[in-house]
C-alpha cells in the first residue's frame, strides 16, 4: 500500500474558547473519491481550510503527499497539488471567464518546475477545462452573466485549472436542480477517472452516495464514522447525529 | 534635560490625565471600526467640528464648552446617521466597501478640514472656562484643571458608553451585529438599522471629544490629522471591539507620548503613536485585549 | 500596440509638447505643465497600488517627499563636500557631488521604494485596511523626523538655488520639463505593460477576492510588495526634482495634504482600471487646480478636488474612463 496523499494527523483548531477541530484524523490515498458530510456547523470547512492553509490549526499536522505542509502558505500548497473550491463561489468578478481559468494556469502550472506553457499552449488548455464544463461558449463573458450552475461549475474549473492532485470540493452543489446536481456529480468522477484524487463536501446525501467509495463524517468538530457508504449511513451514531430517520 | 521625581510624576500624571481623553476620542473609531468594520478615518474631522461649535457657543455665549457639546449629542447623531446612509447605499450594499469607502471618508475629512479653512482661517481657537488656568496640587504633583476637567468628563462618557453596550439591547445588537449579522436576522433585527444606530453614536460622542480637546489644546482645522495616528494605534493596541483595551491602550500612549515629550521634546510626539502603531501590527496584531 | 511604438508614440506627444510650450516662449507654461506632469506621475504610480490591486495608500505625500528630501540631503552634501569628504574619500567625492538631477531622481526612487518596502512587509500580510492606515500615519512620522533633522533644514526649511540657464535647453525650468515627461513615458508604459502581463492579472486577482487568489496559486504578499515598491519609487522619483522646481523646500510643503489627496482622487475620478484614467484625471484636474489657485484661491481649488472625489466615488465609481465604457457599449447595443 503506498503512502496516502493526504494525511491529516489529529488536527485541532479553535476560535477563542469554542473547538472548532478535535483531534480529526483523515487519510486520503490517491486515486480515491471522499464523501465528507456532517451538520452545519460541524467543521467541515474550517478542516478544509486548514488543510489548505488558509486557517492556521493549534496542533496537529497537514502532511500531502509525504511532505508536512503546516508552515506552509496556501499558495505554496497550491502549488504542491492541493486544490479547493470554495463553498460560495468566488470568482474574479472583473476577468472574464476564460481570464479566470487562465490564472491559475499561469500562476500554478507555469510556476511548477519543468514545462512552461506557452501562450498558445495557455489559450489551448484554457478552452480545453472549458470545454470540460461546458462554459466555452461563455469565454468571452463575465461571472456575473453566468447562471448558479455555471458559476459553480466555473469555480470546479478553476480549481482544476491548478493541475492539482487532491481536489476538495467545498459543497459545490447547494441550492441545485435534480439533473444539475448530477451534471456536477458526472463531472467530479470524470476528474477523478483523469487522475484527480477528490473529497466531496456535501449535504446531498443522493450525491454524496453516488459519488463516494468511502465516507467520512464530522459531527461537532470531531470525526464519528470513516468507511464504506453502505456501513456508515446504517451507523447508529451517524443516523442520531445527522441524518435522521 | 535633568531628570527629577517630580518630573517624572508630573509627566506620567499628565499622561494619564491625557490617556482618558484619548480614549473619549478613539471610543467612536472602537464602534465604527471595530465592531462594525467600517474605516471612518474622518473621525477626527467629527472632532474637530465638535471643537469649533463648542468654541462659537463659549464665545458669543458664554456657554461652557462641555455642556454644548451635550446639548450637540442629538445633532451628532443624525449626522452619523446620515453618514452612515450614504455609506450603505453607495458602499456597503455594492460590496465595494473597501477601495471606495475609504477615499469616501478620506474624500469627507477632507473637505470638512478644507471647509473648517474656509470659515476660521488658520488662527489658534480657545476658549474660556473657569477650569482653564489652574492647577490641583497634591504635595509636588500637579493636576491641570484643563486636563483633569475633561479626563474625568470623557471617562463618565466612556463608561456610559460601555454600560449602554452591555446592557442595552440596542447596544448588545450592536456588539453582535458584526459578529453574526444573520443571527440578529433571525431575531427580527435589522442589522442595517443597528449599524445606522451604532454610527450615528460613534459620530456622537466626537461631539463631546471635540470639547474636550479645544479645553486642552488650542485648535486649528489640521489638528485632526494629528489624532488619525493616535486613534488607530490605540485602537490596534487595545484590540479592535474592545472598550476596555481601547481604554487601556489610551492610558498606555498617553503616558508613553507625555514622558518622549518631557524627556526628548514635543516634536517627536507623532512619532510615538506611529512606532507603537507599526510595533503592535507586526508582534501583535489583534492587540491587547482583541478578539 | 506593441510596446516600443507605444513608446514611440509616447516620444513624439512628448516632443510636441515640449516644442509648442517652447514657441511661447514664456516660463509659466512651463511651470504650469511641470505641475501637471507632476501629478500624472503621483497619480499612475497610486493606481498601481491602488487601482490594481485594491490596496490604498494614503501617504503619497510621505513617498513624494522622501524623494525631494533625499534630493535635500544629496546637494547638502555636495555644497558642502570640503568639510565632509576626508582623506581617501575626498577624491572621490569630489566627482560624484555635486549630482546631477537624473541621478538625483534615481535616488530618491531608490530611497523611496526602500520605504514603501519596509512598511510593506511590515503591514501588507494583515488586512488592506492596516496597511491604508500605516501608511497615513508614515506620513506624519517621516514628516518628524524632517522636522527634527537640521541637516535638510529641519522646520526652517532648506534652500536649493539651481543654475538659471542650462546648455541645450535653456531656461532651467525646461530641463526640468523635460526631465519630468520622461518619468511620465516611464510610468505611463510601466502601467500599462503590467496591465498586459502576467502580474496584471495577478494584481486583478488580489484585488477581486485575496483568498481565492491564493487558493489558485498567485502569491499575493510578493506581488503586494512588489507593487509598493513600485508605486513608492515613482512617486519618490517624481519628488526628486522637487526642491530644484521650487529652489526652497520646507516640511509643510513637501508634506503637503494635497499630495494625498490628488493622488486618490485623479485615478478616482479618471478611472482606476487602466492606465489611461490616472492620466485624464490627472490633467483634468491638474489644469483645473491651476486655474482655480489664480481665479478663486488656493483653498477653494482644494474643496473642489474634495468635492469631486467624493461626487465621483460615490456615483460613478469607474470614474470617466468607466463613463466612457458604459457610453460606448450602449451605443454599441442596437
Amino acid at each position: 500500500m503506498s503512502a496516502p496523499l493526504l494525511q491529516v494527523d489529529q488536527v485541532g483548531k479553535r476560535f477563542g474558547g469554542f473547538v472548532a477541530l478535535d483531534s480529526v484524523d483523515l487519510t486520503v490515498g490517491e486515486g480515491e473519491r471522499v464523501g465528507l458530510i456532517g451538520p452545519n456547523g460541524s467543521g467541515k470547512s474550517t478542516l478544509v481550510n486548514c488543510i489548505c492553509g488558509t486557517l492556521h490549526n493549534e496542533t496537529g499536522d497537514v502532511i500531502f503527499a509525504g511532505e508536512p505542509v503546516n508552515g506552509l502558505i496556501t499558495h505554496e500548497r497550491t502549488r504542491r497539488g492541493l486544490a479547493r473550491s470554495f463553498q460560495l463561489p468566488r470568482p474574479f468578478m472583473s476577468l472574464s471567464v476564460a481570464e479566470n481559468i487562465r490564472v491559475p494556469l499561469l500562476y500554478t502550472v507555469n510556476a511548477r518546475s519543468g514545462h512552461h506553457l506557452s501562450p498558445a499552449e495557455l489559450d489551448e488548455r484554457c478552452l480545453e477545462l472549458l470545454k470540460l464544463v461546458a462554459l466555452d461558449g461563455k469565454a468571452a463573458q463575465y461571472p456575473r452573466d453566468l447562471t448558479q450552475v455555471e458559476m459553480r461549475k466555473l469555480e470546479l474549473a478553476r480549481a482544476v485549472a491548478a493541475e492539482p492532485k487532491l481536489l476538495i470540493a467545498d459543497e459545490s452543489m447547494a441550492g441545485l436542480s435534480h439533473s444539475e446536481v448530477e451534471d456536477i456529480v458526472s463531472l467530479l468522477i470524470r476528474l477523478n477517472e483523469r487522475g484527480i484524487t477528490i473529497i466531496m463536501i456535501e449535504h446531498i446525501m443522493r450525491a454524496v452516495m453516488s459519488f463516494s467509495q468511502r465516507i467520512v463524517v464530522l459531527v461537532s468538530g470531531k470525526k464519528i464514522a470513516d468507511g464504506a457508504p453502505d456501513d456508515v449511513i446504517k451507523d447508529r451514531e451517524v443516523v442520531g447525529a445527522y441524518l435522521g430517520q | 534635560m535633568e531628570f527629577s521625581f517630580a518630573l517624572l510624576t508630573n509627566a506620567i500624571v499628565a499622561g494619564l490625565l491625557l490617556g482618558g481623553f484619548y480614549a473619549a476620542v478613539t471610543a467612536g473609531i472602537s464602534i465604527s471600526f471595530g465592531m462594525l468594520d467600517i474605516v471612518n478615518i474622518a473621525h477626527p474631522a467629527f472632532i474637530i467640528v465638535g471643537s469649533y461649535i463648542a468654541y462659537i457657543v463659549n464665545i458669543e455665549l458664554g456657554v461652557d464648552p462641555i455642556l454644548v457639546s451635550v446639548v450637540m449629542l442629538p445633532a451628532f447623531y443624525a449626522l452619523g446617521a446620515i453618514v452612515y446612509q450614504v455609506y450603505y447605499l453607495s458602499f456597503e450594499k455594492r460590496g465595494q466597501e473597501s477601495l471606495r469607502g475609504l477615499a469616501f471618508f478620506f474624500g469627507l475629512l477632507f473637505v470638512t478640514e478644507v471647509l473648517l479653512l474656509i470659515a476660521f482661517g488658520v488662527d489658534y481657537r480657545s476658549v474660556n472656562a473657569v477650569y482653564i488656568g489652574p492647577s490641583l496640587r497634591l504635595g509636588s504633583i500637579e493636576f491641570p484643571l484643563r486636563l483633569l476637567v475633561p479626563c474625568l468628563a470623557a471617562l463618565a462618557m466612556f463608561a456610559a458608553l460601555q454600560l449602554f453596550l452591555s446592557r442595552s439591547f440596542i447596544g448588545r445588537a450592536v456588539m453582535a451585529v458584526s459578529q453574526d449579522p444573520l443571527a440578529l436576522r433571525l431575531m427580527a433585527v435589522d442589522p442595517t438599522r443597528i449599524k445606522r444606530i451604532a454610527f450615528g453614536i460613534s459620530i456622537a460622542t466626537a461631539s463631546m471629544a471635540g470639547a474636550f480637546l479645544i479645553i486642552i489644546q488650542p485648535v486649528i482645522p489640521s489638528v485632526g490629522r494629528d489624532y488619525i495616528g493616535r486613534i488607530f494605534a490605540i485602537c490596534v493596541l487595545g484590540g479592535l471591539g474592545s472598550l476596555p483595551g481601547t481604554l487601556i491602550a489610551a492610558l498606555l500612549l498617553g503616558v508613553i507620548e507625555s514622558l518622549t515629550s518631557t524627556f526628548y521634546g514635543p516634536s517627536w510626539a507623532p512619532a510615538v503613536s506611529f512606532g507603537i502603531l507599526l510595533l503592535t501590527l507586526a508582534v501583535r496584531p489583534s492587540g491587547l485585549l482583541g478578539r | 500596440m506593441r510596446t516600443p511604438v507605444f513608446i514611440l508614440c509616447e516620444v513624439a506627444v512628448g516632443a510636441a509638447l515640449y516644442l509648442l510650450f517652447r514657441h511661447y516662449g514664456n516660463d509659466y507654461v512651463f511651470f504650469a505643465g511641470y505641475t501637471v506632469l507632476q501629478y500624472i506621475v503621483l497619480a499612475t504610480a497610486w493606481n498601481i497600488l491602488g487601482g490594481y490591486c485594491g490596496y490604498v495608500n494614503f501617504g503619497s505625500a510621505g513617498f513624494f517627499a522622501i524623494g525631494a528630501y533625499s534630493s535635500v540631503f544629496l546637494h547638502t552634501v555636495g555644497q558642502n563636500v570640503d568639510d565632509i569628504a576626508t582623506g581617501f574619500l575626498a577624491g572621490p567625492m569630489h566627482v560624484i557631488f555635486p549630482m546631477p538631477v537624473p541621478v538625483l531622481i534615481v535616488f530618491g526612487g531608490v530611497f523611496a521604494g526602500l520605504v514603501g518596502l519596509g512598511t510593506g512587509y511590515l503591514t501588507l500580510r494583515l488586512r488592506g485596511v492596516f496597511f491604508a492606515i500605516a501608511t497615513l500615519a508614515l506620513a506624519v512620522v517621516l514628516q518628524t523626523l524632517v522636522v527634527n533633522w537640521s541637516f535638510v533644514g529641519g522646520s526652517r526649511g532648506a534652500y536649493v538655488i539651481p543654475p538659471n540657464t542650462v546648455p541645450v535647453f535653456g531656461p532651467y525650468i525646461q530641463y526640468l520639463f523635460v526631465l519630468m515627461l520622461i518619468l511620465v513615458i516611464v510610468s505611463l508604459t510601466t502601467a500599462r505593460l503590467i496591465e498586459r502581463s502576467r502580474l496584471g492579472y495577478g494584481f486583478a486577482t488580489i484585488r477581486d477576492d485575496e483568498l481565492a487568489a491564493e487558493a489558485s496559486g498567485v502569491p499575493t504578499l510578493k506581488l503586494k510588495l512588489i507593487a509598493t515598491v513600485l508605486s513608492g519609487a515613482l512617486m519618490g522619483m517624481a519628488g526628486a526634482p522637487f526642491p530644484y522646481y521650487l529652489g526652497y523646500v520646507e516640511p509643510s510643503s513637501a508634506f503637503d495634504l494635497s499630495y494625498a489627496v490628488n493622488s486618490i482622487a485623479m485615478p478616482m475620478i479618471g478611472g482606476t482600471t487602466s492606465w489611461v484614467g490616472p492620466m485624464i484625471g490627472a490633467i483634468l484636474l491638474g489644469t483645473l487646480q491651476q486655474l482655480a489657485t489664480v481665479t478663486i484661491s488656493s483653498v477653494g481649488n482644494l474643496l473642489i478636488v474634495g468635492l469631486l472625489l467624493i461626487g465621483f466615488v460615490i456615483v460613478a465609481p469607474n470614474g470617466i474612463v468607466g463613463l466612457w465604457q458604459n457610453w460606448t457599449r450602449k451605443r454599441s447595443k442596437p
